[in-house]
């Protein structure tokens, strides 16, 4: 069978941030999103605590620098189109070593980075610490949607069956001589993916019934109390808790980095 | 004494009209291990759906330890019987063994050290406590079908029924299936077109064909009635043969 694919984002240890409720660890990483998005794009020195702090974080879950940096690759995309705003974009413009900016274009582009670097990072930190499970036992203890916890338990249970099914599919088609090279073998290829998604539903229907057999009327039942003590939720509450500090602090007593 | 499953005149149609039973009589004690036996298409599948009352019966009655399966009376019957099904991938679809073996009892209310109790004696049963933290898709197809006995078992059912035990497992994991089978003190209904496991587990056999009861009587004896066996499209494997009363 296989092995586990969906499990790369987790690196097992035994820290602090690994011990503390996934809960604790869900809220707190969602706040401390909130407080870097709410921060003006001008404050350069509260990115850079946020910066610190999460690099702190980093170090107490002894998670090593690479692991987050080749993870951060998911973020590319957004880096390409924030790198892409300043040549588009239009208003006042600037030309370093030649080249032709626009300056509400850079400003837009480095809160997309900035923001977005930060947000990323929290999350890579948030996974490599929290095995998926439990991430959605902690999303069903913040009573997020019923119905989109137990969907996405259900994505990890299956993923790797499904994946199973679909190299099964591939292996019976070039069985039989099938192999896709250009765009003329798409039809055969969306053939499959429809095959695979009727017997996927069918599974649906069978795994509901085994459901029903053993009880189930409708909600996920409590099976693991994960409680989370005040001193957890006040642990937990450190990062986003300093990262308010720094934003109301620097809203009140001036600005850390250049008024625009 | 009230017989741990009954079943009478149970007739049953799918919604488009396909008549799958025709008044289905059965009566199993406690304590007994019955095969159900019968061809594929003979309506084996939709009778155990009744069991549990997924499918309700369109004529007759269906009673577990005298309690009629009604829709009152849902959540206790399958406390009652423990369904397992054929694939352990559709039973098992928790995140662990530990949570799914948990599911059941969960959704009847039991909570906390009552709860981790009952899923390590489950599992106990079924040889696969050292399996508890691990994820179903990384067992063997044997240990998950075990695993999926232990689910059920954690249910403290009134009768197990299981829908083709032996399908897809290597003889060595067959067999520890069996000696499992045998050790629980439960009454068990198998579903199965593996004659000689029947034969290995089972005192009782019944016959399902054309949506009847076709045959009831001791294994040995249906199992060694070739004309039988061959009017309901059943077989002994190769080689294999059955003698009225002694040892083959």
């Amino acid at each position: 069978m296989g092995a586990g694919h969906h499990h790369q984002l987790y690196r097992a240890g035994d820290t602090l941030v690994h011990r503390l409720p996934p809960q604790c660890k869900l809220a707190a990483v969602a706040a401390f999103a909130m407080a870097v998005v709410a921060t003006p794009r001008e404050w350069f020195a509260a990115f850079g605590t946020y910066a610190l702090l999460l690099a702190g974080v980093v170090l107490l879950a002894r998670i090593p620098p690479g692991f987050v940096l080749r993870r951060m690759a998911i973020e590319i995309p957004f880096v390409v189109f924030a790198l892409a705003i300043p040549f588009v974009g239009t208003g006042e413009r600037v030309s370093p070593l030649g080249l032709s900016l626009s300056l509400p274009g850079l400003w837009a582009a480095w809160n997309i980075l900035a923001k977005a670097t930060l947000g990323v990072v929290a999350s890579i930190v948030l996974a490599a610490t929290t095995e998926p499970r439990l991430m959605l036992l902690g999303a069903q203890r913040l009573r997020l949607p019923p119905m989109l916890v137990q969907i996405a338990m259900f994505m990890l249970r299956y993923l790797d069956v499904i994946m199973d099914e679909m190299r099964r599919m591939r292996v019976a088609r070039e069985s039989r001589g099938f192999t896709a090279r250009d765009v003329r073998h798409i039809p055969v290829i969306a053939r499959s993916a429809g095959a695979l998604f009727i017997r996927s539903y069918e599974r649906g229907e069978r795994v509901h019934l085994a459901m029903l057999s053993r009880g189930y009327t409708g909600s996920m039942p409590v099976i693991q109390d994960l409680t989370a003590s005040a001193r957890q939720w006040l642990l937990a509450g450190t990062l986003p808790g300093a990262a308010l500090a720094v934003l109301l602090g620097t809203a009140l007593f001036g600005t850390g980095g250049v008024g625009a | 004494m009230t017989a741990s499953l009954e079943v009478s005149r149970l007739a049953y149609a799918y919604p488009d009209g396909t008549q799958a039973l025709f008044g289905v009589d059965l009566r199993i004690e406690r304590g007994e291990r019955v095969a159900l036996l019968g061809p594929n298409g003979a309506g084996k599948t939709t009778l155990v759906m009744h069991l549990n009352g997924i499918l309700t019966a369109g004529h007759g009655t269906v009673s577990v330890a005298g309690l009629p399966v009604a829709k009152g009376s849902m959540q206790e019957i399958r406390r009652r019987v423990g369904l397992v099904f054929q694939d352990p991938d559709d039973q098992l679809f928790m995140p662990t063994v530990r949570e799914d073996v948990a599911f059941g009892p969960a959704n009847l209310g039991v909570r906390g050290e009552e709860l981790q109790q009952r899923v390590k004696d489950a599992l106990e049963r079924v040889g696969m406590l050292e399996a508890i933290d691990r994820p179903p898709h990384h067992l063997s197809f044997g240990q998950r079908r075990r695993v999926a006995v232990a689910t059920v078992l954690a249910m403290e059912p009134e009768i197990l029924v299981l829908d083709e035990p032996s399908s897809n497992l290597d003889p060595a994991s067959r067999r520890e299936l069996a000696e499992i089978l045998r050790s629980l003190d439960v009454t068990v209904l198998m579903v199965t077109h593996d004659l000689p496991y029947a034969l290995e587990l089972c005192e009782r056999s019944l016959i399902l064909s054309g949506g009847v009861i076709a045959a009831d009587g001791p294994t040995r004896e249906i199992l060694s009635d070739a004309g039988l066996l061959a009017a309901h499209r059943l077989e002994l494997p190769y080689g294999f043969t059955v003698g009225r009363g002694e040892e083959t």
